[in-house]
């Protein structure tokens, strides 16, 4: 899952990308407003954690661009302003979700997770289709009861893939959601991913449009 | 005596007593000498009335029968009718048997019987007879002391009534004060409001007005330290989120590369957080100092920046930036913390932002000296230019360390010292911090 972090401070800032990229996130950062606006543009995000009050101006300003994505972004608003106004504004302003500095790194990993599944329309915290179930959480996957290991590209490869069944996902969206921008993409490492998760979940598993992308298929050994 | 009222009562009771002494003194003198007068005259009267009695040859001799009332006012008095021989002639009944006077003529005082009389005598040679008409003095004291007594005593029982209406009024007068008093101490802590100026009266009203003076200052200084608590709390919300995500990036990675990033940052996040946290102490310093600024002397100059200075090498080696100071040889009248304060903050800003040098130099100009720190850096825009001074403000361009506080506790303390301090951009670029000294200040 790909994730915007926008927060001015440096030893924060470092932190989330570091400690979100530990919960499986791949995450990107912005210190300021422009930087965040130039990183909307760019590319698609699942969630963005984003801080109120930055050197060029509020946080609450970014929100009417990110509404303006395809999908929009669940925005989870990261602030030392946390008193009941404070959060009243924040979320009547359009934040999905409210967290109070300082805070607990698993915590604000669960959030996403939450307000990700939320955004997605769904209640249960687990994906499941056809006997596969993945938990995002626990960042397990099982077939018909058995858990099956997987790496953590791997994972995030499935999880894509599971997140809307039915969906055609093309390589580059596919690399997009497993590395972050300034890390080195073999070119056929999605393929390689896909190749792993067809030997451990049998190869119906995932479908290959040839020239499009992928699709996710029937589990089965 | 401790208490106004107390005091007034008393001083108002013990003067009114003193006019009253007095008065009752003087009225007791001129009572007993208009009495002693009147006495004295109805002797006169009564010895010339005798006396033309006997003349005509009314008085035969032997006792006279003066009939008189019980009134103690009319008293009998004592007649005696001698013949000029020495011959007892006749007397009013009560009169004594032995002479009244041995004084032929006008008035005498004579011991008669072991009680004294006042006796006035009218001779009347063409009959051969002398007429005396006395008073026994005890009587008439007795009289005087009736009258005065009759006078003096309703005089007496006003003093009382004096006293208590004193003390009323006295009471009725605090009534003001005593309100103020209540409504004050009925005050939780909490409440600085102004009193009502509008009801008191005029003598009042310089206490009141000091009073609300006081609270209005108090109410500054409080509203000021609550900003500065709320920011702070504020301001060390962000730096204790990064220390705490940290650690638990530290705690939970089992790579040792990510462990150790994660304590570097941990490392530098707390030399930051140390950094404003002082900077929030010195803050509440200036703030708490503001209404009493602590006392001056002369410094030099010099001295005082390169010690400064000295203690920001390593900032200024580790950004590879030069200070260059040029020696003034002044002296400034001044505060050694607040000099302190705003050199420190002044060249710890100018060394952040500059990209090589940071120069600092002193104007002398007649009105007005200036000290100079200029630095080559990005410089601030026009827009934010005025904003700098502003608590907690950072530019756009502010680097990691900058607490937003350096510059107002410079303005704060130059403030404080009867400085000025000026923010324009430097002459190439950067940033130009002018400490603006008046030339009294400076030798």
């Amino acid at each position: 899952m790909r994730i915007l972090i926008v927060e001015d401070d440096p030893v924060l800032r470092n932190g989330l990308q570091v400690g979100l990229g530990l919960h499986g996130f791949v995450a990107e950062a912005a210190e300021s407003l422009d930087e965040a606006r130039a990183a909307l543009a760019a590319a698609a995000f699942s969630v963005v954690v984003l801080d109120w009050m930055l050197p060029d101006g509020s946080g609450l300003d970014l929100l009417p661009q990110i509404r303006a994505c395809e999908p929009p972004p669940p925005v989870i608003l990261l602030t030392a302003k946390d008193t009941v106004a404070d959060r009243i504004e924040g979320l009547d302003a359009g934040a999905d979700d409210y967290l109070g500095k300082p805070f607990d790194l698993d915590e604000l990993a669960a959030r996403i997770r939450a307000v990700s599944r939320r955004a997605a329309g769904r209640t249960s915290p687990l994906l499941e289709w056809r006997g596969l179930a993945l938990d995002p959480a626990q960042r397990s996957i099982s077939l018909d009861g058995v858990d099956v290991p997987v790496s953590r590209r791997e994972f995030a490869v499935l999880h894509a893939l599971m997140e809307r069944p039915g969906t055609v996902l093309s390589r580059a969206q596919l690399e997009d959601r497993l590395y972050g921008w300034d890390m080195e993409v073999e070119s056929n490492a999605v393929e390689v991913h896909i190749h792993n998760l067809r030997a451990k979940l049998g190869r119906s598993i995932i479908e290959t449009l040839r020239g499009v992308g992928y699709r996710l298929g029937s589990p089965g050994r | 005596m401790n208490s106004l009222r107390t005091r007034l009562f008393v001083a108002l009771l013990a003067i009114t007593a003193l006019v009253w002494a007095v008065a009752a003194g003087w009225v007791y003198v001129r009572t007993q000498r208009d009495v002693e007068r009147v006495l004295d005259a109805r002797l006169v009267e009564a010895a010339r009335m005798v006396s033309s009695l006997a003349a005509t040859g009314a008085v035969q001799g032997g006792q006279v029968r003066v009939p008189g009332a019980d009134d103690e006012l009319s008293h009998q008095l004592s007649c005696q009718i001698w013949s000029l021989e020495g011959r007892l002639v006749a007397r009013s009944s009560g009169a004594p048997q032995e002479r009244l006077s041995r004084v032929t003529e006008g008035f005498s005082e004579t011991l008669v019987n072991g009680e004294t009389w006042r006796v006035y005598t009218v001779p009347r040679p063409d009959v051969g007879l002398q007429v005396m008409v006395g008073d026994n003095l005890k009587v008439r004291r007795n009289l005087v002391r009736q009258v005065i007594a009759g006078l003096l005593l309703p005089a007496a029982a006003a003093v009382f009534a004096l006293g208590a209406l004193i003390w009323l009024v006295v009471e009725r007068g605090h009534a003001p004060l005593r309100a103020i008093a209540e409504t004050l101490r009925a005050r939780p802590t909490s409440d600085l409001s102004p009193l009502p100026e509008t009801r008191a009266p005029d003598e009042l009203r310089p206490m009141i007005e000091a009073l609300n003076s006081l609270f209005g200052r108090l109410q500054a200084a409080r509203a000021r330290e609550r900003h500065l608590t709320a920011s702070a709390a504020h301001e060390l919300k962000t730096p204790l989120a990064g220390l705490k995500t940290q650690a638990q990036i530290a705690l939970a990675s089992d790579d040792p590369e990510v462990r150790q990033g994660a304590l570097e940052q941990i490392a530098v996040s707390v030399d930051r957080t140390g950094r404003l946290v002082g900077q929030l102490l010195e803050m509440a310093r200036r703030d708490a100092e503001a209404a009493s600024p602590p006392s001056v002397e002369w410094l030099e100059l010099d001295p005082a920046l390169a010690q400064v200075a000295a203690e920001l090498r390593p900032l200024a080696e580790s950004r590879n930036v030069q200070l260059v100071l040029q020696p003034s040889g002044a002296e400034l009248e001044v505060s050694p913390e607040l000099l302190r304060a705003m050199l420190r903050n002044l060249l710890e800003n100018a060394l952040q932002y500059a990209a090589s040098t940071v120069s600092v130099r002193l104007e002398r100009a007649p009105q007005s000296c200036c000290l100079i720190v200029e630095d080559d850096g990005a410089g601030v825009g026009p827009e934010e230019l005025p904003r700098l001074r502003e608590r907690f403000f950072r530019g756009r361009g502010h680097n990691a360390v900058g607490s937003g506080l350096g510059l107002s506790i410079v303005d704060l303390a130059a403030v404080q010292s009867g400085f000025a301090l000026e923010l324009e951009p430097g002459t190439a670029a950067g940033l130009r911090a002018i400490l603006e000294i008046p030339p009294a200040r400076l030798r």
